[in-house]
């Protein structure tokens, strides 16, 4: 086995020793948060806050939409978004989730379901609607056809020859 | 009006017909957005990776924009002004924001404690609406949002809404000392202000680990540090100990988060089973590769549950573990400050512009590197590039 004289190096002696501005000339700014009183964040905690307005508890937002809140406060926060309540099979699951602590991997879990099933609903309320979506705009198809059209090209290939095998199999089994 | 709509993993597309934002409390407001960003993050839910992600929400959490309405107890903004929109939203009263720990505010997300509120980051983070839109509410007008100096570019000011502020402060979370060897996992927008910024801190030796070449090009001219590919190192431990005088690297920062490479393990059981919450690659090498009584700061976004990390080792080398979301409105000043004095450039960093229109594109592109993408901005219609 060859021997590695790099494993001679010494192991505690620092081979960082003081260091010379001189030696960062070409870095703008080299060290000048290097006193921390110059650091915006230290201390991590730093009363009061330095914000140019009086603050106090915000009054409570109106609800009008169904706000799940999680087990691990009292209600609703004073503010929140109202984006996409729940709804449908996957609000169904979504409000089962929140009756489990976020210290519960059940809720998370729950929750990862209630978003694929309501990508399915999405996919149905579409053609609900009457549009059938464009599956290849939505993942960005002409991005990858003018950057990587190799790469194009073997996703289209691949997906011809399953569509391919799949028609074959499906031949087959008529003929049965 | 025209929004971003998540439609399900990998899918994504322009809706012309998103109603309107309104204003719902008396310390909203409602911007124009003129910018916005997609962010590294965005990624992790366009993968479908963050738990409750709702089908139809628009994402969207570094953007910047014109007042255009304001709510009756808003008394800071008036409509016209051009306002610098934090990607936390905070009340600026409860125990923690009073503690100026803006991004762990209590009172804006009700659906979880662990997280404060974001926009456009799920119902995880509060379930508000984001900025890849023409507008977008803004909750507690007074306190997040600034008006943007008029000497400040555009573009700088966007991404002071996360991405500078995020990648600053993991390098403040690791307590850098003059001469410190510090090693940046990631060479994202984050990771590359992150090494820029371990220099305004007095950084000896800055290192950027990646393996996406065009990004280690990049990071190695723009922040002028070290590189590394690890697809071209057989053990991460022992190439930065080596690296490191076999001491290792004082302050190790997790620039990447949950969707990190380099593990058949993590990758498997983080990312395509999700049986933990992402792949905890980084935070394995850089608790490996720290020295004993190193810091480890982490700023990458991972999910909810659990992961699979050496905390042993963490333990046993009496490593410093820090991490959290960026306040960011507590940086502001500081870093408007660099940016006025030359120290930092962060537009530079902008790859691409592509109009909202074109917004499925542009996550594609963004997320599988495609031409060189490092940073992309999104552009409403109407709005001058």
């Amino acid at each position: 086995m060859p021997h590695d004289h790099a494993l001679h190096a010494p192991e505690t002696a620092s081979p960082r020793g003081p260091v010379d501005p001189a030696d960062f000339a070409h870095i703008p700014g080299w060290g000048v948060d290097r006193d921390r009183a110059d650091r915006p964040a230290v201390p991590m905690e730093r009363m009061p806050p330095r914000l140019d307005v009086a603050t106090r508890m915000p009054p409570q937002q109106p609800q009008t939409v169904e706000i799940l809140h999680s087990t691990e406060r009292p209600g609703i926060t004073p503010v929140f978004g109202t984006t996409v309540p729940p709804s449908g099979v996957s609000g169904g699951l979504r409000r089962i989730a929140f009756k489990f602590s976020e210290n519960d991997v059940r809720r998370w879990m729950l929750l990862l379901v209630a978003d694929r099933v309501h990508m399915v609903e999405g996919l149905v309320a579409d053609v609900g609607h009457g549009h059938v979506p464009n599956l290849y705009a939505e993942m960005g198809g002409r991005a990858e056809l003018r950057h990587n059209p190799a790469g194009a090209a073997r996703k289209a290939a691949t997906l011809a020859l399953v569509a391919g095998v799949a028609w074959w199999w499906w031949r087959g089994r008529s003929r049965d | 009006m025209l929004a971003m709509e998540y439609r399900g993993p990998y899918r994504v597309r322009p809706n012309p017909h998103k109603p309107d934002p309104e204003i719902e409390h008396p310390h909203d407001a409602i911007v124009q957005v003129t910018r916005s960003c997609i962010c590294g993050s965005d990624l992790h839910l366009y993968h479908g990776l963050v738990p409750d992600t709702r089908v139809g929400s628009t994402f969207g959490h570094e953007f910047i924009g014109r007042v255009v309405e304001t709510g009756s107890a808003v008394q800071n903004l008036r409509t016209g002004d051009a306002v610098l929109v934090p990607f936390n939203v905070f009340c600026g009263a409860c125990y923690f924001c009073q503690r100026e720990l803006y991004s762990n505010c209590h009172n804006t997300n009700p659906e979880a404690t662990a997280v404060g509120g974001i926009y456009g980051y799920s119902h995880t983070t509060g379930g508000y609406d984001g900025g890849q839109a023409q507008y977008v509410r803004v909750p507690m007008a007074d306190v997040g949002p600034i008006k943007i100096p008029p000497e400040l570019d555009h573009d700088d000011a966007v991404l002071l809404t996360d991405a500078l502020p995020t990648g600053y402060q993991a390098a403040e979370m690791g307590d850098i000392e003059p001469g410190d060897t510090v090693v940046v996992f990631g060479a994202g927008p984050v990771g590359i202000f992150a090494a820029k910024s371990a220099w305004l801190m007095g950084a000896g030796r800055v290192i950027v680990v990646d393996h996406v070449e065009y990004r280690l090009d990049f990071v190695r001219r723009y922040a002028q540090c070290e590189v590394v590919n690890f697809r071209e190192v057989d053990d991460m431990a022992i190439h930065l100990k080596k690296m490191t005088d076999w001491l290792g690297a004082d302050v190790c920062i997790d620039a990447v988060g949950c969707e990190a490479e380099g593990s058949l393990l993590q990758r498997l059981t983080g990312v395509r089973l999700k049986l933990q919450a992402g792949a905890a690659t980084v935070l394995h090498w850089a608790i490996n590769s720290a020295r004993k009584g190193g810091r480890i700061s982490i700023v990458g976004v991972y999910g909810p549950t659990f992961n699979l990390v050496p905390i042993g080792n963490a333990l046993n080398k009496g490593l410093t573990l820090r991490m959290n979301q960026a306040s960011v409105r507590r940086h502001l000043p500081r870093l408007i400050e660099h940016i006025q004095a030359g120290h930092l450039r962060p537009r530079d960093i902008i790859t691409h512009r592509v109009p909202l229109e074109e917004v499925a594109d542009a996550y594609h592109l963004f997320s599988s590197k495609l031409d060189h993408c490092i940073k992309t901005v999104l552009i409403p219609p109407g709005i001058a590039h």
